[in-house]
Parts: structure tokens; C-alpha cells; sequence
């Protein structure tokens, strides 16, 4: 399968990227690493006139806690985000998440940042961004600007960025004392997206959880976040208890469809599994000291 | 049309291309080596894996122009002065294919592991090659190979194999 024809642009600096922007608007699509945009320009799914490569734009390959947050590049390969120590470390859950994507030759050239801009409701990163409260910061031509995860991720396929944004970077916020994160996905085989993944992140109190992230991958039209799940889950103790009721308040949160990776219920019944690991692993974490 | 330039095994290649050009058909259709197989050529299968600049990636899944300068290895350039790479070795030894078809994919990312990793455990081995189907083996003797590769590249004096 080869791509229909277009024009192919490697800028070399932020402002040459975002002029080619403007110029060519909804014609073009930007490529990050271009493990998910070329598979689709093959199969006819995406056909850009105009193909804006980022890899040569400078900047965009940072990776450091800065301003109390880990500042991730766009750019920035799912097999750094997997092998750094400062994120294995202080960031599991995205290193759960990173781990998961594709398989190991395809995160050699897959990027965070193109995983979240691509908005497949089937891709990891999403929600684990969500459960970790996240901020993207993109560049267009009037300047720069924040947008929470939440209102980032619009629709399958569909951020809120504009025609002319470019994302540039991703915001975790630093961890606070007692506070863990886990990704725990279901997939039939390596390299499948999930039947079902949950993202978790807690940050406890004493025994009592006095802050949580939930969030669910691959069902629903974008990756949601599980709020009645959360909100259930502050201020009580990780009992078994606990943990079965913020499944099942997370079971309610998805929207799946029945298809080839199973029937609704099914995979709803996958979601409440899903959490009740993902929430024991997160507060595992967070009560184990350094996470 | 675009130019544009690649390394494959230490000799450059270059030509007037149009952007849509996979890698891989530049490897296959222009440089003319068709050790690099096209498989699924939806990114899963893994037949196509190179190495560009030392590290694998699927060459169905990249345009020639998006790594235009890159040093790709392909199969072909494993053996040198008519000797077989140790990898190549250790999939000839341990029986690590029966099709073929599989099998420059996996001894590029078993090399590229144990560059990285010289003493990998069985884990580590599956995976790495759990981006690179096999229909035939069970994958049992492919790990073997890259096994015994390994312990070929730690004792280089012991087999007289090279290690480049």
C-alpha cells in the first residue's frame, strides 16, 4: 500500500512550521513520528495535500521536571519515555502506558506527543494524561497556550487544538508525597489496542486517599474520565470495599460498543476489573514511599 | 520529486524520489536489496525491520524522505568478509528459522538488542521480538538463536566470530 501524493516539508524551526500552517491550513497534517498518520495515509484514511514533518524543529525533545512539573517535548520517543530513570522513577503510570503502545520497533520512532494530537480513543496515553491531570501547551501564531487534558481531548480523532497549533509540550504535574500511578490495559495480543485500560493515580493521606485520577481507554468515542469514581474515592480508606464501589462507578463512566474486541457488557466488566488493579497498584505505590 | 540520500550498509544510494516512497521500496525497488521483506505492511508483522542509525524500525511504516541521510543496515550487511555475523551464526546453529521469511527482521532486532543488552534474559528476548511475527517456529529456536548470538558476541576469541 503507498500513500496518495503529496507535498512534503521538513521545517526547520518553529516559525517555518507554523507559516506552512497558515499557508497550506486543512490541507496539511503535521507528522510527529508517523507511526499512526502513515498506516492511515495507506489505507486512504488520511490523504494530506501537504505533509509537515516536525522532526527537525529544535525544541521539541525535552524531557526534565521543571516548575513543578515533568515537562515532556512533543517529540519525545515512547522508548525514551519507557527507559528514562527520572520517569521510571517518579512517573510508572506513564511508563505502564508507554510500555504498552504498539510494540517495542514501533515506540523506537512513536512519540508521546503525536499518541495524544492523533486523538484515538483506542491510544494509551490519553487517559493515563487525564488520570495525571496533565496540561498540553501548544504554539500558534498568536502565541502560546495552555489546555487542560480535558478539554484538549474533544472527540474521536479530534483535539481542540487549531488548524494552525502546533502541541510542543506536555505538563505532568510532580507527583505529591504519597502518590502513585499505574496503567493497566487488556489487550488479546502484543502490539492490539486495549478491549479495556485504566489509568490511576492517587495520593494518600495517612490510609485515607486524599486525591485520585481515573480515567479509561478504548470505550467510549474519546478517552473518559471516571469523575464519580474519583470524587467516590476522596477521603476514605483503600478498603476492599472501597476499591469494588469506585469500579463500579467506573463501569458506569465507559460508553462501550460491542465489536470485534467484545460485547459492551463485557467490556465493562473489564473496566471494573481493570480499576479495582489499577487503584491497588496506584495506592500500592503510593503508600511504598518514593512514588 | 524529492532527493534524497541513504547509507545501506556502508555505500550511499541516492535518487529523485516522490515523498510517498516507503523506505522499504526504496531499499527493495531502488538500492535493489530484497533481503528486506514486505509482510503484513500494515506495521504489524515486523518482516521489514532495518536498523536506522543503530536502532530497528519498520520500514513499511516510514517515508525514504522522513530519514533522507539516515545509515540503514539491512540483512545484507551483516556478513562481512564472508563471515556470517554471529546472529546470522546463531539462527544457522539453532535451526532460529524454517520459511525465512521472518527472519532478517528478527536478527536485526535480536542485533540490535544485544548491542544494547550483551547478556539478555529469555524475557528480555521475547521482548524485544515482540514487535516481529513468525509463522512457522513457535519462536522457541528464534530465542535460542539470539541466546546463543549472544554468547557468541561475549566470547568473541572462542569462536573466532567477528563482533562488528
Amino acid at each position: 500500500m503507498i500513500p496518495p501524493p503529496f507535498q512534503y516539508y521538513a521545517p526547520t524551526s518553529m516559525s517555518e512550521a507554523l507559516s506552512l500552517l497558515q499557508q497550506h491550513g486543512a490541507e496539511s497534517k503535521l507528522m510527529a513520528g508517523g507511526q499512526s498518520l502513515i498506516p492511515l495515509m495507506k489505507l486512504r484514511l488520511a490523504s494530506p495535500n501537504h505533509l509537515i514533518d516536525l522532526q527537525k524543529v529544535p525544541g521539541l525533545t525535552t524531557l526534565e521536571e521543571r516548575d513543578g512539573a515533568l515537562v515532556i517535548g512533543a517529540m519525545v520517543r515512547e522508548a525514551t519515555l519507557e527507559h528514562s530513570p527520572l520517569v521510571r522513577q517518579r512517573y510508572p503510570g506513564i511508563v505502564e502506558a508507554s510500555e504498552v503502545v504498539a510494540d517495542p520497533v514501533v515506540r523506537n520512532f512513536a512519540t508521546l506527543g503525536g499518541n495524544l494530537a492523533h486523538a484515538d480513543p483506542a491510544n494509551d496515553h490519553p487517559a493515563m494524561m487525564l488520570a495525571l491531570r496533565a496540561q498540553m501547551v501548544a504554539i500558534g501564531p498568536r502565541g502560546q497556550r495552555r489546555i487542560s487534558v480535558d478539554d484538549f481531548l474533544v472527540d474521536t480523532f479530534e483535539t481542540s487544538l487549531a488548524p494552525d497549533e502546533v502541541l510542543v509540550e506536555i505538563h505532568v504535574p510532580q507527583p505529591a508525597p504519597h502518590s502513585g500511578s499505574a496503567y493497566v490495559k487488556f489487550e488479546r495480543k502484543v502490539g492490539d489496542y486495549a478491549v479495556a485500560a485504566v489509568a490511576a493515580q492517587v495520593t494518600m493521606n495517612g490510609d485515607v486517599c486524599a486525591q485520585a485520577g481515573l480515567a479509561l481507554t478504548n470505550v467510549g468515542p474519546r478517552s473518559l474520565r471516571a469523575g464519580a469514581a474519583q470524587q467516590f474515592l476522596i477521603g476514605k480508606r483503600l478498603d476492599d470495599q472501597t476499591i469494588r464501589e469506585a469500579a463500579r462507578l467506573a463501569g458506569d463512566a465507559a460508553e462501550p460498543t460491542s465489536d470485534l474486541r467484545g460485547p459492551a457488557e463485557y467490556k465493562r466488566a473489564v473496566v471494573r476489573a481493570l480499576t479495582a488493579r489499577a487503584l491497588r497498584k496506584a495506592a500500592q505505590r503510593a503508600t511504598g514511599g518514593a512514588n | 520529486m524529492t532527493h534524497v540520500t541513504l547509507t545501506i550498509n556502508g555505500e550511499a544510494h541516492q535518487a529523485e524520489v516522490e515523498p510517498r516512497l516507503l523506505l522499504v521500496h526504496f531499499i527493495r525497488e531502488v538500492a535493489n536489496l530484497t533481503g528486506t521483506h514486505i509482510g503484513c505492511d500494515t506495521t504489524s508483522c515486523g518482516a521489514c525491520t532495518v536498523l536506522i542509525n543503530g536502532t530497528p524500525a519498520k520500514s513499511c511504516t516510514l517515508l525514504a524522505v522522513q530519514v533522507n541521510g539516515a545509515e540503514i543496515q539491512t540483512v545484507e550487511g551483516l556478513e562481512q568478509n564472508g563471515q556470517l555475523h554471529p546472529i546470522q551464526q546463531g539462527f544457522f546453529e539453532e535451526h532460529g528459522l524454517q520459511c525465512g521469511f521472518c527472519t532478517p527482521g528478527m536478527m536485526l532486532v535480536g542485533k540490535a538488542l544485544l548491542e544494547q543488552n550483551p547478556n539478555p534474559s529469555e524475557a528480555e528476548i521475547r521482548r524485544a521480538i515482540s514487535g516481529n511475527l513468525c509463522r512457522c517456529t513457535g519462536y522457541v529456536n528464534i530465542v535460542k538463536a539470539i541466546d546463543s548470538a549472544g554468547k557468541k558476541m561475549r566470547e568473541p576469541a572462542a569462536t573466532g566470530a567477528p563482533t562488528a
